[in-house]
């Protein structure tokens, strides 16, 4: 990612202006990126939906007269005006339990991803930097943690903390850090042989300076397109977990929870089962896309046409 | 080859005690089987038999010396006891081991077929509509939460089966409790009809991470100079896919399979609740919910020993199939 500058001159047909020196504009390495991101379709189509689903579960229920642990007196109603995703069984509000559910499933999973990709983008860095021993020990203990199986590992766990979404986050998290930890260290690894490094050294920066200032916003790239990944493995692990039993428990719920007491109703009740189903796949799809463009604004190389 | 895969063995022993040790800390300290014991019953139990009931589980030693206890016993076949009384650890581990192997089995290689098969066609075709249906199709299914897809998978084998008039497909187990005529060919349908939507479950996300795989791999194949010199030379492209493109192409798919065993055991554990199966899934969703540690232990020990071989056999896979890879 040495590329600063990018020709976007008038190339076909115009002449340049005589009186001007360069046809070139100066664009910033984030301004290329951002650029690339922005012409993006499915990635930009991906991050609008994400963006409204975030913002209908976090700020709806302040909204909405109905709430998700208060019953209604209509049991098991169809979609209708009153209640758009219809009611259960025992007359809970689906509209209002969907939107609880897919708020407690996004906070976890974003959870998940911020505190897997700080301790892991750390851990990477400080191993790729200073190689040797430390890096041996380091990396050695992320291929510990990547040999527990997740789902499994998540179940003892969660079986014990259970309840809470930040406690099921935090046992996620304790899990996936070592994926980010592998990434980054790899590109640590050949960043660190850069001039730019050896002349922040040169200049006397200290390790730390080198390794926040300059190591790491170089390798934002497989960062942020990692943390993308995680939010998809995130919301699913949560959901698996909830579904089993073993995640958010009543009376607060999650997606996954949502589907598994629909689970004997998909029958009866459809609405009940599909609207949560549709909304995991709906954020874990979007996510897919944004980190797919993001994975394009960062690295176009990859996509280069073969034929 | 044979010292480095010797070596290999050697040094996933190390890893793998350092392991257990932590999975059996955390295991143990997730839930105390003692107190559910003593207050889970009526009439509460005496005193002595909860004393009993914690040395039978080896509950009043410390946890170095259990951990210590249950390695050994391991290496001599002894599995530790279980919270459920008259439960013999090491045969239940192996009659279920009996059980998910096949579903495991079955589900990689259909996966495995279909997303080569899918994947190349996408890659030959790149950018076609069935190229961006392939890749969209991809994306949806990884996108998919697998409990949500085997529910609506179970219901849509209900319908077909009242539509039908037939039994064939089984949503409940791994075979029919009983069968009417009990011969060869009936079993090996029974089971086969009992296998289809549990695999078409499990073999889902394997199969869309597989395909991308194979499509972005085989694109890389097709660019290189040698598939254009093969071309150049006027071999039919028929055969320059099949005997030059597509063997180079299968390489990183096949270390990917082996390493992504690991997650298809966390598959199973969803696909087996909800079909019903008593297999390895089921196993470990009952010793967690019953704090039972040493069934946990072995769920785990096993599993962590199947990542383990299956890492080697990656590393080992790329080095037969690649020849510019030699491991001295």
């Amino acid at each position: 990612m040495t590329e600063t500058t990018e020709a976007t001159g008038a190339m076909d047909g115009e002449r340049p202006p005589e009186e001007r020196e360069f046809t070139v504009v100066e664009r910033t390495q984030a301004q290329l990126v951002l650029r690339r991101f922005l012409r993006h379709r499915a990635a930009m189509i991906s991050l609008v939906i994400f963006v409204l689903i975030v913002l209908w579960a976090f700020i709806g229920p302040h909204l909405w007269h109905y709430s998700y642990q208060k019953y209604t007196p209509d049991n098991s109603q169809p979609p209708s005006a009153k209640h758009p995703f219809g009611t259960n069984s025992a007359g809970y509000d689906s509209y209002a339990q969907v939107m609880r559910g897919t708020q407690t499933s996004l906070k976890v999973a974003i959870l998940i991803a911020l505190g897997s990709t700080f301790v892991g983008a750390v851990w990477g860095a400080v191993a790729g930097f200073y190689r040797g021993v430390v890096d041996a020990v380091m990396m050695r203990i992320s291929d510990l943690v990547l040999t527990l199986p997740l789902l499994a590992i998540a179940l003892v766990i969660s079986s014990r903390t259970g309840g809470s979404w930040y406690w099921i986050a935090l046992v996620i998290a304790g899990l996936t850090w070592a994926y980010v930890s592998r990434v980054v260290r790899s590109t640590v690894l050949s960043l660190r042989e850069k001039e730019f490094v050896e002349a922040a050294r040169a200049l006397g920066a200290s390790d730390a300076r080198i390794i926040f200032r300059h190591l790491l916003p170089n390798s934002l790239g497989p960062i942020f397109v990692n943390a993308t990944i995680l939010v998809a493995t995130g919301i699913l692990t949560e959901t698996a977990l909830s579904f089993l039993g073993f995640g958010v428990q009543p009376p607060d719920t999650s997606l996954g929870l949502l589907v598994s007491q629909a689970q004997t109703a998909v029958d009866t009740r459809p609405w009940l089962f599909y609207i949560p189903g549709a909304f995991i796949i709906a954020i874990a799809l979007t996510i897919n896309f944004i980190g797919d463009g993001l994975r394009d604004a960062f690295d176009p190389r990859q996509q280069r046409v073969r034929q | 080859m044979l010292a480095y895969a010797v070596r290999r063995v050697l040094v996933s022993i190390p890893v793998l005690i350092a392991s257990t040790f932590i999975v059996f800390l955390v295991v143990v300290n997730a839930g105390d089987p003692v107190a559910n014991f003593a207050t889970s019953r009526n009439p509460a139990p005496s005193k002595a038999a909860v004393a009993a009931f914690a040395r039978h589980l080896h509950a009043d030693q410390p946890v170095v010396q259990r951990y210590w206890n249950w390695i050994v016993g391991v290496l001599h076949g002894q599995w530790g006891p279980s919270v459920e009384p008259n439960l013999d650890i090491g045969h239940d581990l192996l009659t279920r081991f009996r059980v998910t192997v096949v579903l495991v089995v079955a589900s990689m290689l259909v996966a495995l077929v279909l997303a080569v098969v899918f994947g190349v066609y996408s890659a030959v075709r790149q950018y076609s509509a069935s190229d961006y249906a392939i890749t969209f199709a991809g994306f949806l299914f990884l996108a998919m939460p697998v409990f949500w897809f085997a529910v609506l998978l179970k219901q849509a084998g209900i319908w077909l089966n009242q539509q039908t008039g037939s039994t064939f497909l089984g949503t409940i187990g791994d075979r029919s409790p009983y069968l009417d005529v009990n011969t060869f060919g009936n079993q090996v349908s029974d089971r086969i009809g009992h296998l289809i939507l549990p695999v078409i479950t499990l073999a889902l996300v394997s199969f869309a991470s597989w395909t991308r795989y194979t499509r972005a791999s085989m694109l890389e194949v097709l660019g290189s100079d040698y598939v254009r010199l093969a071309r150049a030379k006027g071999i039919r492209r028929g055969k320059v896919l099949t005997h030059h493109a597509l063997r180079t192409a299968l390489i990183p798919l096949a270390t990917v399979t082996a390493l992504d065993v690991a997650q298809l055991l966390g598959g199973v554990v969803i696909t087996e609740t909800i079909f019903q199966w008593h297999g390895l899934g089921e196993m470990l969703v009952q010793s967690v919910s019953k704090v039972d540690v040493y069934r946990t232990m072995a769920w785990l020990l096993l599993s962590a020993a199947i990542v383990i071989v299956f890492n080697l056999i990656a590393d080992l896979l790329y080095a037969v199939l690649d020849p510019r890879i030699r491991y001295d």
